[in-house]
């Protein structure tokens, strides 16, 4: 407690300084932060942004000291109130840990222990660092919990984790990290695993408590929308090292090293479209620890690469002039003309939209469970869908939106034949196919209608090669006459997903995340799909390759004219890749029409809340903030009348309780343009658009 | 709760069923029962003569009648013996034949047969014999339970330290050697007054008697002593020990890497509370279960240590069944078998629920 009455408060609260931490494997160091510099202020928000594996998580463990058996800090220092927490005894980092500096991590589940009481789990804290007794402990957990605005804070308290929902999960870990009033927050991708109206709840939360409560935050995330809405200055990183510095809109809107600009470039922003602004990606690959190059990291990547010049010696961070504390790590940043428009990738027409091939008429699926570790609870009905009827064409791309448990998995589930409906019809090409599981399909059905999933690391047989799982996938198809037909084919695929043809002797574990994805959408595309359900399929993947993917899909499909069901949560790319877009909430489709339709006003209700809820990387955007209140209902118990009611804000412009008690009816607003509500045709006329991105 | 218990108990039921025929079946092979006709009539009987005795005896009938019989929801066999006349049958008492028989006497009435080799009733040999194993089987598990579980969280509350290594190099060497290593093993280094530890103990005077530990436990019957049960509880301990330890240092390694822990260290939390409070709770889950099917086990390790040290108790027991062909005995020993199985499985998942309040009904 002394060092807190040396420390000036008008002086950096913390101080990195050339830190560099390397993790030792038997084979070498594996450096994994190099020369990292940063200042926070108190009071000060600080972001982290990067792709994965560029070591902004390990600064975060650098300065708890946590670094593990293999990791060690080789260089620099990292002073907090002016003292270097390297140099620290376990006992004296003990009382700053939790106390001090708190953190709030990537998957609150994982962070909680699941055989402690989250009452116990709180109390701890201050038991440990104030000396408080439980009683006294307790009862400050319960005010704080209350302080996160979680309801029944004495129910909590008593419950164990895995009784609560994911997003009062981090709000208890808020909590945690709250309970000593700490100095410096370090929050590693709070909201990564949570949706998006939960993430919005969240990011309020934390931006309010920071302000009451005065703390700092180190805020790490990969979502640059994310760190516009919560940072007053950021940092961004690149293979290890810090590449660009400075006060949010500066280097948003001045940004000052190519990577940072490569970055933006890549991420769907309100205005890009797909056919004639299209995303550009970066091309290459995020260099590996040990393969970085000499020179700078992002040389091969660059734009403005000089040969002879970036690849001769390491570069510094240098001050941008005429920035607030700006600064870039390039050699070339005073010559590149930053307001030049980017060279435009060729441009596409937009392809037209063919005939219906794919139907869906009141579909409905629902799941029969009994609840209870022993088995004797009362069997419950979840409607997993409930009356789903949609039409989709030749060539176009069906984005299917909304958050965990809406129903949008189990419908692709029952389209694939991995499940069969419960009731309703799916028409594809005037083929009923709802009550024909996968294994009765016939080949052409099943090789019409394909998938590419989410997670591509775990979707690929480690031990085949890649080549081997594809030519599998034409055996199954029955594509080709022969094995030698068939490889021919498989090189074609390759060549189709733009992976070079050596790749196919390759095993999954040589590939990186977007190349295992290439290697899952021609295994998709093997047997001429008709329809292909992408669910999710760039949301594992980091920023600069979810670009290069997207593009791919959009190109095949203009090739093949096969018909996209896109299953997202992520409205910033179904933006922009998407024709039309269904929305769905606990089962229902609550919207559906073309994007701009869906996109501007007027919403549904729910709809309106999602737009508002993602964050948009772009200064110029001005966003109406709706935050919805509480969970989204159990599909075990749904309520009544309309899904939405629980946390609807127009509700009360209905009269006569009417969401309460009816479900409304999918009303038709023009042009194939339907939504799912109550409200008089005033009050949908009345609504303002969410976003509204201002004059330049 | 209720009806989890009722319907786990239908399961245990038709499983001891379905096992018991499978033993009943097996030890009331042909082959068998020619032997067990020799051995009880007399070794030189004609196929024929075997044959007529066996019928005499009631081994005549169909399988599945007998086995209804044995299990007491079939009326058993009656029938006279052919030369004295007396009434024969199953419920009948051969010291006794002319006091009035039940009708039904299988396992359900408490009746558990006759043992041809201890000329006694089955059911009065296990209940003595089971007592002895019994009063082995605490000790091991009161020796056995906390030096594994000590070693395993010790070893892997810093997985890769030296402490671990020397850990995991001791409990792996000790779940490898056999029972019936170990225990010869044990024997000659403790409890022979020519090799060993006791010569040199004798020669620098600390040791009065012949040997530090007795090399047979058959007085342990009447008294348990320090001396005589030392060397075969440890050697059914020292295997159990190992396996459990490595058990738990697997679940203790997993645990230690989990976040959660992670988030209580970084609260500050000292090493020692995040391995006593956080760790230690979910670290014992998996060893549960382990410990509950270490205990059937036993009873399997028991057979050779009862045997090598002269403890007659249950293993000692099954093994003079088998080698008399004692069927009814036999079929009693399983049973027991069966239904220690059985019951610690239930113990094993109610417990499991219990600790786990993941997986337990809110």
């Amino acid at each position: 407690m002394t060092d807190q009455t040396t420390w000036d408060p008008s002086q950096p609260i913390l101080e990195i300084e050339h830190l560099s931490i390397s993790f030792f494997t038997r084979l070498r160091e594996i450096p994994a932060v190099m020369d990292f510099s940063c200042t926070v202020m108190p009071g000060e928000a600080m972001g982290l942004v990067g792709e994965s594996g560029c070591g902004k998580s390990t600064v975060a463990l650098g300065v708890m000291q946590d670094l593990g058996k293999n990791g060690r800090i080789v260089g620099g220092s990292i002073k907090f109130k002016g003292r270097d927490l390297c140099k620290m005894s376990d006992d004296e980092l003990r009382a700053i840990r939790g106390k001090e500096i708190a953190m709030i991590y990537q998957e609150p589940m994982a962070s909680l222990n699941p055989a402690m009481k989250i009452g116990e789990q709180l109390a701890e804290v201050p038991m440990i660092h104030e000396g408080l007794s439980r009683a006294k402990a307790l009862e400050l957990a319960r005010q704080i919990v209350a302080d996160v605005r979680l309801p029944d804070p004495d129910r909590i308290l008593k419950a164990y984790p895995h009784q609560l929902s994911g997003g009062q999960q981090q709000r208890i870990v808020i909590a945690m990290a709250l309970m000593s009033k700490p100095a410096l927050l370090i929050l590693d991708e709070p909201t990564t695993a949570l949706d998006v109206t939960v993430e919005a709840g969240i990011v309020d939360l934390v931006k309010d408590l920071g302000e009451k409560y005065g703390t700092s935050m180190l805020f790490i995330s990969h979502n640059l929308g994310l760190i516009l809405e919560t940072c007053d200055r950021l940092c961004v990183m690149y293979s290890g090292e810090a590449v660009e510095t400075g006060a949010v809109a500066e280097v948003f809107d001045e940004m000052r090293h190519p990577y940072t600009q490569a970055l933006f470039r890549s991420i769907p922003l309100p205005g890009a479209d797909k056919n004639a602004r299209p995303l550009i990606a970066i091309p290459g690959n995020f260099p590996l620890p040990h393969e970085r190059p000499q020179g700078c990291n992002f040389g091969p990547r660059c734009d403005y690469f000089q040969k002879g010049r970036c690849d001769a010696r390491d570069i510094a961070m240098d001050p941008v002039p005429g920035g607030d504390r700006h600064e870039s790590r390039c050699l070339r940043f005073a010559e590149i003309d930053w307001d030049a428009p980017p060279q435009v990738a060729k441009t596409t027409e937009k392809s037209p939209i063919g005939p219906v091939v794919l139907k869906m008429d009141d579909l409905r699926k629902y799941y029969e469970v009994s609840s209870g570790a022993f088995g004797d609870g009362v069997a419950k009905v979840v409607k997993a869908n409930e009356s789903l009827s949609f039409e989709a064409h030749e060539g176009e791309t069906l984005a299917i939106v909304g958050e965990s448990g809406c129903g949008k998995s189990t419908f692709a589930k029952v389209l694939m034949g991995l499940e069969t409906a419960t009731s309703g019809e799916i028409l594809l090409f005037d083929e009923n196919i709802q009550d024909t599981p996968i294994q009765q399909r016939n080949a052409n059905t099943v090789s019409s209608v394909q998938m590419v999933f989410q997670n591509p690391f775990d979707t690929l047989n480690p031990s085949m090669t890649v080549g081997r799982q594809i030519i599998r996938a034409l055996e199954i198809f029955g594509e080709g006459r022969n094995d030698a037909e068939r490889h021919q084919r498989m090189l074609e695929l390759l060549d189709l997903v733009k992976l070079p043809r050596a790749f196919a002797e390759r095993k999954p574990r040589q590939l990186s995340g977007g190349q295992k994805q290439r290697v899952g959408i021609a295994r998709a595309f093997a047997g001429g799909a008709k329809i292909v359900v992408a669910d999710e399929p760039v949301s594992a993947l980091d920023v600069s390759v979810q670009a290069a993917v997207t593009d791919l899909l959009m190109e095949i499909q203009r090739k093949n004219r096969t018909t996209l069901l896109f299953i997202s949560h992520d409205l910033s790319v179904v933006r922009y890749l998407s024709d039309r877009v269904m929305v769905m909430y606990l089962g229902h489709v609550v919207e559906i029409g073309t994007t701009d339709e869906v996109f501007s006003p007027p919403y549904h209700p729910y709809t309106e809340a999602l737009l508002s809820a993602v964050p948009i990387a772009d200064t110029r955007v001005k966003k109406k903030r709706i935050v919805l209140e509480g969970d989204i209902p159990s599909a075990m118990n749904p309520p009544p009348g309309c899904p939405f009611q629980t946390r609807c804000r127009w509700k009360s412009r209905v009269p006569g309780g009417l969401c309460d008690r009816e479900m409304p009816p999918m009303r038709e607003m023009g042009n194939g343009h339907q939504i799912k509500c109550h409200l008089s045709e005033e009050e949908l006329a009345s609504m303002e658009p969410v976003i509204q991105i201002a004059a330049e | 709760m209720l009806r989890f218990l009722l319907r786990r108990f239908g399961t245990m039921i038709l499983t001891g069923l379905c096992l018991s025929f499978v033993v009943f079946y097996l030890t009331n092979l042909k082959p068998n029962l020619e032997r067990l006709a020799k051995t009880q009539a007399s070794a030189r009987m004609t196929q024929s003569q075997v044959h007529d005795w066996l019928v005499e005896h009631g081994y005549g009938e169909p399988v599945l009648k007998r086995y209804g019989e044995w299990l007491g929801v079939v009326p058993g066999w009656t029938g006279k013996n052919t030369e004295t006349g007396a009434p024969m049958g199953r419920c009948v008492d051969p010291n006794n034949p002319t006091t009035k028989a039940a009708t039904y006497c299988g396992i359900l009435q408490g009746t558990w047969g006759y043992s041809t080799v201890f000329r006694s009733s089955v059911s009065s040999i296990l209940s003595t014999r089971l007592q002895a194993t019994g009063i082995l089987m605490l000790w091991v598990l009161i020796l056995m339970i906390p030096v594994s579980l000590v070693v395993g969280i010790v070893s892997g509350m810093r997985e890769g330290s030296r402490l671990d290594r020397g850990l995991s190099v001791a409990s792996i060497a000790t779940t490898a050697t056999p029972e019936y290593v170990s225990g010869v093993v044990l024997i000659v280094l403790l409890s022979s007054p020519m090799m060993g530890l006791s010569p040199v103990l004798r020669h620098w005077g600390l040791l009065h008697g012949t040997a530090l530990f007795k090399g047979s436990a058959a007085s342990a019957l009447d008294h348990v002593t320090f001396a005589n049960f030392t060397l075969p509880v440890v050697t059914v301990a020292l295997y159990g020990t190992g396996y459990i330890a490595r058990m738990t240092r697997a679940s203790m390694t997993e645990v230690m890497t989990a976040q959660y822990i992670r988030t209580a260290r970084l609260k500050g939390v000292r090493f020692r509370t995040v391995v006593l409070k956080h760790a230690l709770r979910n670290a014992l889950i998996a060893p549960f279960t382990v410990i509950m099917l270490q205990i059937p086990w036993l009873l399997n390790g028991v057979v050779i240590t009862e045997t090598l040290f002269n403890y007659k108790g249950f293993g000692w027991t099954l093994v003079q069944a088998a080698e008399g062909n004692d069927i009814e005995l036999l079929l009693g020993c399983s049973i027991v078998a069966v239904v220690v199985v059985l019951l610690t499985q239930l113990i094993s998942d109610i417990g499991y629920i219990y600790l786990n309040p993941r997986i337990r009904i809110s």
